[in-house]
């Protein structure tokens, strides 16, 4: 089994439940059955996960560096769209 | 008579847990060999939790049979200062690593045995074993998965991943009777409900084995030529080299700590 023939798999973990599963990096797996067992062993030794999702990387759709400014330049301007001009009430918590 | 049967029931604790020490050390040292040299960086990972599962299952062994024995020999006196004659775990667990499929059908064949052996343990009479069996089922559970896996798809994969496992099989076969082998002081353990009775695990073995080759498209190598010895101290060299390597830096630095 070569590197390159084995396929990549992008990985998320819920750290807690209630809270969302996030990436957090990839494994090299010739299928999702393996993709999953590697990804325990690689990134959750540490007591890190109680969920795991794995998903092909080819499956990821992304966005292109060279369209950044385009995609994400515009919003720079906008700061009337960050939450900084509330009081958060005490009684509402965590947001 | 009392002091007598209940002297002689320590002895036999002191015993199995020494064994099921011995064979957590070993098997779990084989696979640490395997750091930086798997054939990819997440069975590298892989391979060295497992072993490290296995070696935190023997110091609880250890420290257990060392507190039973009562002379004082804490878990890395029994580690370290032991030489191969002295030490009582099953000869396949301290074969040489070999190629990926041989180190993989070695962690199948034992993982089928003592995870269903140690499911059997949790209930044992003794509490301190139950304790121990009972965090150890759960990380062999998982061995057996990961290593069931990996037969299956060696198995079932190219000609020459199919060509290694077989040959690997083959090799180890002879090795996997002992397993089931009942040490002279575990009848009494049995009796009185503190130890499984190995030989009752061998259909559940049998079961998983069978049907992990059938998966895999590989043949159940003949029964011949079982090989045994390891509980009563006979071993095979590989043992001698791998203890050399294991214990040299405790013998040199006794009591270092770092």
């Amino acid at each position: 089994m070569t590197e390159a023939a084995t396929p990549l798999w992008e990985v998320f973990i819920r750290s807690r439940s209630g809270l969302p599963h996030k990436h957090c990096g990839s494994v090299h797996a010739p299928d999702a059955t393996m993709a999953l067992q590697a990804a325990r062993d690689v990134y959750t030794r540490r007591g890190e996960a109680v969920s795991l999702w794995i998903v092909p990387s080819s499956a990821i759709v992304a966005s292109d560096p060279a369209d950044k400014d385009a995609m994400f330049e515009p919003t720079a301007t906008k700061i009337y769209r960050h939450p900084t001009f509330y009081e958060v009430p005490e009684e509402v918590g965590h947001m | 008579m009392t002091t007598t049967l209940a002297s002689t029931m320590q002895a036999a604790i002191f015993e199995l847990s020494l064994a099921l020490g011995d064979d957590a050390l070993v098997l779990g040292h084989r696979l640490t060999e395997w750091s930086s040299r798997a054939p990819m960086l997440e069975e590298d990972i892989a391979l060295s939790n497992l072993g490290l599962d296995l070696i935190g299952q023997a110091r609880l062994f250890y420290t257990y049979a060392g507190e039973v024995e009562g002379k004082g020999r804490r878990e890395d006196d029994l580690a370290y200062f032991r030489d191969a004659a002295a030490y009582r775990n099953l000869l396949i667990v301290e074969l040489e690593i070999g190629d990926f499929a041989h180190t993989i059908a070695r962690q199948f064949l034992y993982a089928a045995f003592v995870h269903p052996y140690f499911q059997a343990l949790a209930k044992s009479g003794d509490a301190r074993l139950a304790e121990i069996a009972a965090k150890a089922v759960k990380e062999m559970a998982y061995h057996l998965r990961h290593a069931s896996e990996w037969m299956i798809r060696l198995g079932d994969g190219t000609a020459e991943s199919k060509r290694r496992v077989t040959s690997a099989l083959d090799d180890l076969w002879g090795y996997t009777d002992e397993m089931f082998e009942v040490m002279p002081g575990e009848r009494a353990l049995i009796a009185a409900g503190n130890a499984p009775d190995r030989t009752a695990i061998k259909p559940k073995w049998a079961a998983t084995v069978d049907a992990v080759l059938r998966e895999a498209t590989l043949t159940r190598p003949a029964d011949r030529g079982m090989q045994s010895g390891g509980r009563q101290g006979r071993h095979t060299e590989a043992l001698d080299h791998m203890l050399a390597e294991m214990q040299v830096l405790a013998r040199q630095h006794p009591g270092a700590t770092w």
